[in-house]
């Protein structure tokens, strides 16, 4: 099938290429980095979630989802949606307003941005005049209301965003038609609320800082109504008829006011500081929701006691007897009820608390008993402990999926069994080609297996490795073991927890044979477990082998981090992936390189000391092998010495962050005039150059030598069963290619099934290539006769893949950082190269064989290699004649954690994470795109507009 | 003493066999010997590698006069052109070479049994302003020693001068190879790494790229001082004085005359197979298909020896050093005419 390449520009490989390859960033997996503003239409079901860099993301059914990014990248302060339209408004710290709309384009709908609009007062007033802090979208879907900081409500027209200046509420209005001596201009100073009344859209409650809540007429201009508390406002809330309203104050307390159309002055009817008497901390948001057994749900974010739980990130939900306070650990942004929306139901019956944390998202279901928090589908906190390493498979099979799944479900009891309550918009897109999973390695020592075969990310089931060792912290976490009479209620809620344990927990490298179900993982300390997937619950105990990288070497002493302790006697290990076998490297070691051979029960791994190969199936180790170049010292000593040097450099840098502080500093105090500030700007640039003629960074030109440090790290392990001895007979063989250049082959006796466990497993080196240009290799692959990388192991046992040519002659190739090139096997002469680095200037960081299609022809597929370099520039390499096909752009160089989080998928696609806690998706391929698609439909308006939008669960199979 | 044997002229063999042979033939096992021949125009010729041995037996007519000297009383002003015609007593001096004695001479080794370290090439391609040398890093143990930075330098564009940034050499190690050649001195510009043009490259990527091809680095700078250029088309200056006008380049300075000579000796890699004696690995004979997308990719790497120099012209260039003068430009204004590499003043 693949066609004859010819060099050049050639036109027929030209328009191939268009057919194979395409670049896009498709989606956002995880929870967005630094929210700053949560909204939610219930007429749509969207919820909205906006963050400090400007970006706003729409959410709905899993699979439905729109962004958007605001020029500005300003934080996003509010998001309000306008009722009963595909339309919301953003107001941003800049006190900016932005119009969006979700339109429909293509036959999927699109998030735009459709018009901006910043509240310009009278000239010469001060800017606190026009500082929105309250913005209500009017149901009329005509009109804005605008609350600022003078206390003045603007009225603004919608779309256009003219203001109608006739219809601007002033304090002095307000004021005129109170008839009450105690109330002053004072008194009228910032709105902090607006809401309008549920049942007559005429009448809008408007509530000032200073406690002052006012019923306002739009129709005739005047307070129906006016209510003064004694403590300093901090929200409001009507109830459902509209007879009463809750107000939430500065103080810890809320107050709930009558409103009757016979007295113009109330006086609450209930005040109430939930958490007192001690001084408690503000409420800074209340919900009041009716429910048929006429015992109402109060929910409020904050009030706790000042002193002892002031620290603490809570929402309160109240229901009769029942109280409980969730315990966020981290800030809570903003949260939503969802309720009926309908508006002739006679109540409220909330379904759903959704919170919106600093760092996650938090669902709890308020109909079922206890209130257990619902799985989310999406916005998943993928940082809940610092992601460490990340590994992907493609196409798993079916088996081995339901039976990640059906672990995973059993961690997920606890979760209630409601479905997903945002639940708007319809995912159009295709169902995913493929189960594929991508498993994050995490500091505290758990891998997270998570279903990236579509938009949502997904998490299927959580591993942790903790059990084996003997660490400090108690298993026993006192989560939800409060008693009783507990005061406050504090219940934890979510899973962030960035607090590690033990660092040498964390893990570094991940291997998951999808057909065996064979799992290798490996840690910071050195630690290599080989796991197996078990539907029960099980207690055994951890074989427990030690794999010393030193040898005899003489006269070496590690400075770096103890091993971890094991667990002595059998340890009990819930359904899933259960550790078998424990290698541990000595020394302690972080590794390196991972390589698990599931036909053969091979483990490779590799530390900055050498590498060595375990039987699994016998517990016996094979070999081992030092690569540590005499001279370094610094690999020895263990990651210490280098820490100081970090820490050395980190100085330097926040020094120099603060000088160039200082001067713009300078520059800024320049001042009003156009001429001084060019002027500043002038001495500032010369300021810049002498400091750069001062102290130029420079960079030394040095060939690589056999004596640099860290040498010997073995940076990649790969199994082949190729051709190493001579081309009549092939074996199984391990390489192994390390940092200073060094490719390394050893052959390998794997005595055949029958005799598995009775005969060792033998090793011999046979093969030691040097490269010349000594950079350190990240890449070793065999290719067979027809020039196809050699299938991974089980897999043409699976039948899901052509047995790889065993009659012509196989070639290795070596990806350093680099080169590229090919050898002949099992002579090993040199074929071909490519010199990336000597040619562009940039350096191979990730390089993995991935399969292209073709969008014309079914049949057509190729292999190339996807390569990511340190430029963050991804190339595509054709098979086997290393010539650079593509290149794009995609991450930023100076983003050095997202260059090096990156995984390729074998199908073209990638991931690398934009923060802490996102991955961006991206698609080399035209083929295996993996991108939202969706409609957001107008729901009729009609008197019942509850309308379910249940086709959101259908996937509209569409053809592609 | 004379011998006469006979060889197969289809398959000459090697250099190495045939003075094996002739050591054998004359019973001198162990004797250092200079060998020539005499070609078609009469001129000794050395015969001291296989390429010259080939042109040797190539030239046999049927008969192949073939000349052995011991090194230690050789004569090697007796090679060259005319040298049979001119000195007839060439012949003479070589068979009784006790005759020769009188004229005692300084020996000066062949440029052969010398590594040379450094060379400034393609001067005859590239604009006076410019110098391209070639640091020869394998083999010899001296770092190469020199740092580079960022900074910025001026270019004439149609907006008028301009100030773009650029890679400057910032120091260099004493004792390195940089500064042992001479060629390089700190604030020089580096134009282009081995044949790729650094201009829009980021230091690092600069660096990069000079590591990657430290075993055979070629850069090309403007030197900061320009008063040791090599002149052109000026007889006293002795550099290459056929290089031609129209041989210059019209548009970029970005042709690579003789870049990569060596590329594929210069950085063979080892293999040790089953733990035995390391080995260079050998370059498989390419398929027809893969030597077409070689092609592709080395296409750079063009090979041929002609702008070599070897490093001794350095010193005629210096000594010309005066004659350039005029050449100097005292503010930066003609200078950076020749920056862009269109205009060149001669």
């Amino acid at each position: 099938m693949r066609r004859f390449l010819r060099p050049g520009h050639d036109p027929v490989r030209e328009r191939l290429k268009r057919d194979l390859f395409q670049f896009n960033k498709t989606v956002e997996h995880g929870f967005p980095h630094q929210p700053s503003a949560l909204g939610y239409s219930p007429f749509l079901r969207l919820m909205a979630i906006g963050t400090r860099s400007g970006a706003i993301k729409l959410y709905g059914a899993p699979g439905v989802e729109f962004m958007g990014l605001h020029e500005e990248n300003n934080t996003v302060m509010q998001i309000h949606f306008i009722p009963d339209q595909c339309q919301l408004v953003t107001l941003l710290d800049d006190n900016s307003l932005h119009l969006w709309s979700l339109k429909q384009h293509g036959g999927a709908s699109e998030l735009r941005e459709e018009h901006r609009f910043t509240l310009k007062g009278p000239p010469g007033s001060p800017p606190s005049a026009t500082q929105v802090t309250a913005v209500l979208p009017h149901s009329s879907r005509e009109v804005l209301y605008l609350g600022t900081e003078s206390g003045n409500i603007f009225v603004v027209e919608l779309p256009s965003f003219r203001v109608l200046e006739d219809r601007t509420i002033t304090p002095e209005a307000v004021l005129q038609r109170i008839p009450e001596d105690n109330c002053n201009r004072r008194s009228c100073e910032l709105v902090e609320a607006l809401r309008e009344h549920p049942k007559n859209p005429d009448q809008i409650l408007i509530g000032y800082s200073r406690a002052l809540i006012v019923l306002w007429d739009l129709q005739n201009n005047k307070a129906i109504h006016h209510f003064l508390g004694s403590q300093q406002l901090e929200n409001l809330y009507w109830q459902r008829d509209g007879s009463k309203f809750i107000s939430c104050h500065y103080d810890g307390s809320y107050t709930q006011w009558p409103v009757s159309s016979d007295n113009r002055q109330s006086e609450p009817l209930e005040n109430t500081v939930p958490y007192g008497p001690f001084p408690c901390k503000a409420i800074s948001k209340i919900y009041w929701q009716t429910t048929k057994n006429g015992l109402p749900y109060i929910i409020f974010q904050g009030g706790m006691p000042r002193a002892s739980y002031g620290d603490r990130h809570s929402i309160s939900v109240i229901h009769g007897s029942q109280q409980t306070a969730f315990d966020f650990t981290s800030r809570v942004i903003d949260f939503f009820i969802i309720f009926s929306s309908d508006p002739a139901a006679e109540f409220d019956d909330p379904s759903a608390l959704v919170v919106l944390a600093e760092e996650e998202l938090v669902v709890i279901d308020l109909k079922s008993a206890g209130w257990p928090a619902v799985h989310p589908p999406y916005l998943a906190s993928l940082h809940c402990s610092a992601i460490t390493c990340s590994h992907h498979v493609s196409n798993i099979p079916l088996k081995l999926w339901e039976r990640i799944i059906s672990a995973g479900s059993k961690q997920n009891i606890h979760y209630s069994s409601m479905p997903w309550p945002i639940d708007g918009g319809t995912n159009i897109a295709p169902d995913p080609p493929q189960r594929d999973l991508l498993l994050t390695g995490h500091e505290d020592g758990t891998v997270r297996f998570w279903d990236a075969s579509g938009v949502c990310l997904h998490l299927l089931y959580k591993l942790s490795t903790v059990k084996v060792f003997l660490t400090d912290a108690d298993p026993n976490d006192n989560m939800n073991t409060l008693g009783e009479d507990e005061w406050p209620p504090l219940r934890k809620v979510g899973t962030f927890d960035p607090y590690s344990d033990d660092p040498r927990l964390g893990i570094q490298k991940i291997y998951l044979c999808k057909y065996s179900g064979y799992l290798a993982v490996a840690g910071t300390a050195g630690q290599v477990l080989v796991m197996e997937l078990n539907d029960e619950d099980a207690e055994h105990v951890v074989d427990h082998a030690e794999a010393d990288l030193l040898q005899d070497q003489e006269g070496y002493r590690w400075k770096g981090h103890e091993k971890l302790k094991t667990r002595d006697g059998p340890v009990r290990f819930e359904a899933g992936f259960q550790p078998f076998v424990l290698v541990q490297c000595q020394p302690p070691a972080v590794v390196t390189s991972l390589a698990l051979h599931s036909e053969w029960k091979l483990v490779a791994f590799g530390t900055s000391h050498g590498f060595g190969l375990f039987d699994h199936q016998q517990k016996r180790l094979v070999f081992v092998k030092c690569t540590l170049h005499p001279s370094d010292q610094l690999a020895l000593e263990g990651p210490l010495s280098r820490v100081k040097s970090l820490k050395k450099s980190l100085r330097q840098s926040f020094r120099r962050i603060r000088r160039s502080r200082v001067s713009s500093r300078k520059r800024r105090g320049g001042g009003g005039n156009a001429s001084e500030v060019q002027e500043a700007n002038a001495k500032f640039d010369q300021d810049a150059l002498q400091e750069m003629e001062l102290a130029p960074v420079q960079r030394k030109i040095e060939a690589r030598s056999a004596e640099d440090s860290f040498t010997g790290f073995v940076r990649t392990l790969y199994f082949a069963d190729t051709f190493l001895r001579d081309s009549s007979r092939h074996c199984p063989s391990l390489w192994a290619g390390t940092n200073g250049g060094t490719v390394y082959a050893f052959c390998l006796r794997v005595p055949p099934a029958e005799r598995r466990m009775d005969e060792p497993v033998r090793a011999e080196q046979a093969k030691e290539i040097q490269l010349m240009h000594r950079a350190p290799v990240v890449g070793i692959l065999v290719l067979d006769g027809r020039s196809t990388p050699l299938p991974e192991p089980l897999e043409v046992a699976h039948d899901l893949s052509k047995s790889p040519d065993m009659q012509g002659s196989h070639q290795l190739l070596v990806v350093s950082e680099e080169q590229f090139k090919v050898f002949t096997l099992p002579k090993v002469s040199s074929k071909l190269k490519l010199k990336l680095t000597a040619l562009e200037g940039c350096r191979v960081r990730k390089v993995t064989v991935a399969n292209f299609g073709s969008c014309k022809t079914d049949d057509y597929s190729e292999n190339d290699l996807a390569v990511l370099t340190n430029l963050g520039d991804i190339q595509i390499i054709s098979l086997p004649f290393l010539k650079l096909q593509i290149r794009y752009p995609c991450i930023r160089k100076e983003d050095v954690s997202g260059i090096a989080s990156c995984v390729f998928t074998k199908y073209g696609q990638g991931f690398y994470l934009i923060s802490p806690s996102e991955f961006e998706r991206f698609s080399l391929s035209t083929k295996w795109l993996v991108e939202p698609r969706c409609i957001v439909d107008m729901p009729e308006v009609t008197s019942n507009n509850h309308v379910q939008n249940k086709s959101g669960t259908e996937n509209a199979a569409r053809k592609s | 003493e004379f011998r006469r044997f006979s060889l197969e002229r289809s398959k000459p063999g090697k250099f190495e066999e045939f003075y094996g042979l002739l050591q054998h033939v004359h019973k001198i096992p162990n004797v250092d010997v200079l060998v020539g021949y005499t070609d078609i125009h009469g001129d000794l010729l050395p015969i001291n590698n296989d390429d010259n041995y080939h042109k040797a037996v190539s030239t046999a007519n049927p008969l192949l006069r073939i000349f052995i000297q011991r090194k230690e009383d050789a004569d090697y002003s007796a090679f060259g052109t005319d040298t049979m015609t001119r000195k007839k007593n060439v012949l003479s001096n070589v068979l009784r070479p006790d005759n020769h004695k009188k004229k005692p001479h300084i020996v000066i080794s062949m440029p052969q049994d010398f590594r040379p370290v450094s060379s400034i090439i393609d001067v005859d391609i590239l604009p006076e302003t410019h110098r391209r040398v070639r640091l020869y890093k394998y083999g010899t143990d001296k770092p190469l020693g020199f740092y580079i930075r960022d900074g910025s330098s001026v270019r004439v564009t149609p907006h008028g001068l301009e100030k773009v940034p650029g890679i400057f050499i910032s120091r260099l190690v004493p004792g390195g190879l940089a500064q042992s050649t001479g060629l390089l001195a700190v604030n020089d510009e580096v134009l282009e790494v081995n044949g790729i043009e650094v201009s829009g490259k980021s230091l690092d990527q600069v660096t990069d790229m000079m590591i990657a091809n430290s075993r055979n680095l070629i850069i090309t700078v403007r030197p900061a001082n320009q008063r040791n250029n090599v002149v052109r088309n000026s007889r006293t200056s002795g550099s290459s004085g056929q290089s031609t006008e129209s041989s210059l380049p019209s548009s970029t300075p970005n042709i690579l005359g003789s870049l990569q000579a060596e590329e594929e000796s210069d950085e063979e890699d080892i293999i040790i197979e089953d733990s035995g004696e390391p080995q260079q690995i050998p370059k498989a004979a390419p398929a027809s298909e893969s030597i077409e997308s070689l092609s592709q990719i080395e296409l750079l790497h063009e090979s041929t020896q002609n702008g070599f120099l070897p490093s001794s012209q350095m010193s005629l260039n210096h000594s010309a050093g005066s004659i350039s003068m005029e050449y100097e430009a005292p503010e930066p204004g003609p200078k950076s005419l020749e920056e862009d590499g269109t205009i060149i003043t001669l």
